[in-house]
């Protein structure tokens, strides 16, 4: 019955004060849909760069030059056995071998031609990633033809110039499904290569990376020849037997590498990632990402909160009045905190979910390329603090206020 | 059985501590019947309304005693004076004191719904106490649409809704324009035939002329307690319930 009464003043008071309740709600909602949107975005982004590493196989190991590396310095010094200080074809090769590296199933060795331009009758593109390679790169890296064939090693070893390409640079050149492109001859920055397949869609990785299908494969000794010089290569994929077999693979590439190089494992000058260490390295980047992000909306949580803490005490003086006046006509300090605690709880519980509402709509929508994924735990942790910063500042001054005879409260200025 | 409505003895209330320690009431003994029509008069500051304030038990004296009904008011705690409070004594400020923007019923139905009166009876006897003041028409009426003198009678009715013995007003009509005075000055004259006690703080001699009995004060003591022949309170109308009863 007390309570019941409580809960009508309250209703009264929420509706009595219309300014006083819509900024406070609006103050709680701005704040905790921003921590929920923010966060989401973030793990939106982390998610799918995990989506895209997933897609490596968990046996494949990548080999790269590492920069800066110590051992290459102190060997070019040093100098009587000069060897290279970048991966080579000759490393790439090397690693073929089932006396010494019998964990390693295929190797391939990866160059990159940047800023390429495809040209064919007239049309042209900007290809997004030029690749030139081995053979065995497309069983490696999972890649199939949709129409036409693959180039094979007899097209490496004669450095024939031939090209695999993706639907994205196919249907920018010859239109359609991109089908008619195989046998076309494209230039490639002014060098023809035969288009002899066209590569299966890979897809645009959660929408919101860059188009997977927008590449060429080539031979890499064509490439070599043609687009990038003879230097080193970007780096090489090496795929272990099975995947159980991925530490000892690891272990015999170092070795060989190592060896070849004249270097320690403290002197490495280069670097050997699994998909489990690219993965971690890529997560700990996006969580980095998502701890900012997190950050910037504790900021907004916080702004938010203070906004809703200086509403409800710039109201102070008018309320103790108004709690002067009840205890005056015989309230007990129970009916006063109940109505003043209600009466926080509607304006904060209310704000707390219109925000969550507000957050999970707003994170329906595509935020700056990411496609926002919403975190349960940043929407019970934004309800959460906002709820409890409204109730604080609703039913801490209330309840001091409460406490104070009435002709004091009465008397409040 | 014949326990007066207010008994105080030797009661102080200083204001601060130490140099700058304010002596507002400064010892007063003074014994209220039923039925009494008191008015309080004095200079501005000679102690009046803190002296008001102990007896409505919205504040508590310095020093000594303050019996209401024989129940010694120093020895409740905070729960039991908000019951006195809301059931024994009826309050008039000189500011009104409504909530602001609550209608006129809601504020009168105010103190019914601390005694825990539910919804239909609450709102009959708020509405009949508006009636009472001449409000009938106004009590959907926020306090910032009704004019003073209409303000004042909605904390009358407010006082009166619990039907409480007593009635205290500080300066109820200092707020006021002459007819307004007079319809309040009416009220408290019909209630007092009731048999409410009454003790009204005032500054104008024709209020005070009204009453039964007229304290003069100065310095916060009680300097002339002077009862006017032929005004002699008739004695309560209502049986007199004990005060012990409700608080217990
Ligand atoms: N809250 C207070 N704090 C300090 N002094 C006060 C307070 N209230 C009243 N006083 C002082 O007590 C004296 C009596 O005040 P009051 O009872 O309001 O007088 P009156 O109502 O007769 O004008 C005055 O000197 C006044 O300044
Ligand atoms: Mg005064």
């Amino acid at each position: 019955m007390r309570v019941w009464g409580s809960a009508v003043f309250a209703l009264r008071g929420v509706t009595a004060n219309t300014m006083r309740s819509v900024l406070t709600t609006l103050g709680i909602l701005i704040g905790v849909a921003a921590v929920i949107i923010l966060v989401a975005v973030g793990t939106g982004s982390s998610q799918a760069v995990k989506d895209s590493l997933s897609r490596l196989g968990s046996n494949t190991l990548t080999i790269r030059a590492s920069q800066g590396g110590t051992g290459g310095m102190a060997r070019t010094g040093g100098g009587s056995n000069t060897k290279q200080a970048q991966l080579t074809v000759e490393d790439a090769q090397a690693l073929i071998d089932a006396q010494e590296a019998p964990s390693v199933g295929r190797v391939a060795p990866v160059v990159t031609a940047s800023s390429v331009t495809a040209t064919a009758d007239g049309a042209s593109h900007s290809v997004g990633t030029f690749t030139g390679t081995t053979p065995s790169y497309l069983s490696l890296n999972d890649d199939t033809i949709r129409s036409g064939t693959a180039f094979v090693d007899a097209d490496y070893l004669a450095r024939r110039r031939v090209a695999l390409v993706g639907s994205t640079v196919a249907e920018d050149l010859v239109g359609g499904d991109g089908l008619s492109a195989v046998g076309k001859s494209v230039q490639f920055n002014g060098t023809t290569f035969k288009v002899i397949g066209i590569l299966t869609d890979k897809g645009s990785n959660s929408g919101n990376q860059s188009d997977q299908d927008d590449r060429v494969l080539a031979p890499l000794t064509a490439v070599q020849d043609t687009l990038t010089g003879y230097g080193s290569v970007s780096n090489i994929l090496v795929q272990a037997t099975s995947a159980e077999t991925v530490a000892a693979a690891e272990t015999e590439v170092s070795e060989i590498l190592d060896m070849r190089h004249e270097v320690t494992s403290d002197t490495a000058d280069y670097s050997i990632m699994n998909s489990e260490s690219i993965l971690s390295a890529a997560t700990s980047t996006s969580q980095t990402f998502t701890v900012l992000l997190g950050a910037v909306a504790a900021i907004s949580l916080l702004v938010g909160g203070i906004g809703v803490m200086n509403i409800m005490l710039v109201t102070v003086t008018e309320r103790t009045r108004e709690i002067g006046i009840r205890k005056a006509i015989g309230a007990q300090r129970s009916d006063i905190v109940g109505q003043f605690l209600i009466e926080a709880v509607l304006l904060s519980v209310f704000g707390g979910a219109m925000g969550v509402l507000v957050g999970i709509v707003g994170s329906r929508f595509t935020i700056v390329g990411v496609e926002p994924v919403v975190a349960p735990y940043s929407v019970v942790l934004a309800f959460g603090v906002s709820v409890a910063v409204g109730l604080f500042f609703g039913i801490y001054p209330a309840g001091r206020a409460a406490a104070l005879r009435p002709i004091d409260a009465l008397r409040y200025e | 059985m014949n326990t007066p409505a207010l008994e105080l003895r030797g009661i102080t209330k200083v204001y601060g501590q130490g140099e700058t320690a304010v002596q507002a009431v400064a010892g007063v003994d003074l014994v209220v019947e039923h039925g009494e029509h008191v008015a309080v008069m004095g200079a501005s500051g000679s102690g009046k309304s803190t002296l008001m304030h102990v007896l409505g038990c919205l504040d508590t004296p310095t020093s000594g005693t303050y019996r209401l009904g024989g129940l010694d008011t120093g020895a409740l705690d905070d729960r039991r004076l908000a019951l006195l409070r809301n059931r024994r004594i009826g309050f008039v400020f000189q500011s009104f004191n409504l909530i602001p923007r609550t209608t006129a019923l809601a504020n009168v139905e105010l103190p019914l719904a601390y005694a825990g009166v539910r919804g239909k009876v609450r709102k009959e006897r708020a509405q009949a106490a508006l009636d009472r003041v001449g409000l009938a028409n106004r009590v959907d009426h926020l306090p910032s649409q009704l004019s003073g003198g209409q303000q004042q009678r909605v904390a009358i009715a407010r006082a009166i809704v619990t039907e409480p013995l007593l009635l205290l007003a500080d300066e109820p009509t200092g707020a006021l324009d002459s007819h307004s005075t007079e319809e309040v000055l009416q009220l408290f004259d019909q209630l007092n035939a009731e048999g409410r006690t009454i003790v009204v703080i005032t500054h104008e001699e024709e209020v005070a002329a009204r009453s039964g009995r007229v304290l003069r004060m100065f310095d916060g003591k009680v300097y002339q307690d002077e009862r006017r022949v032929g005004r002699a309170r008739t004695p309560a109308h209502r049986s007199q319930r004990d005060v012990g009863e409700v608080v217990r």
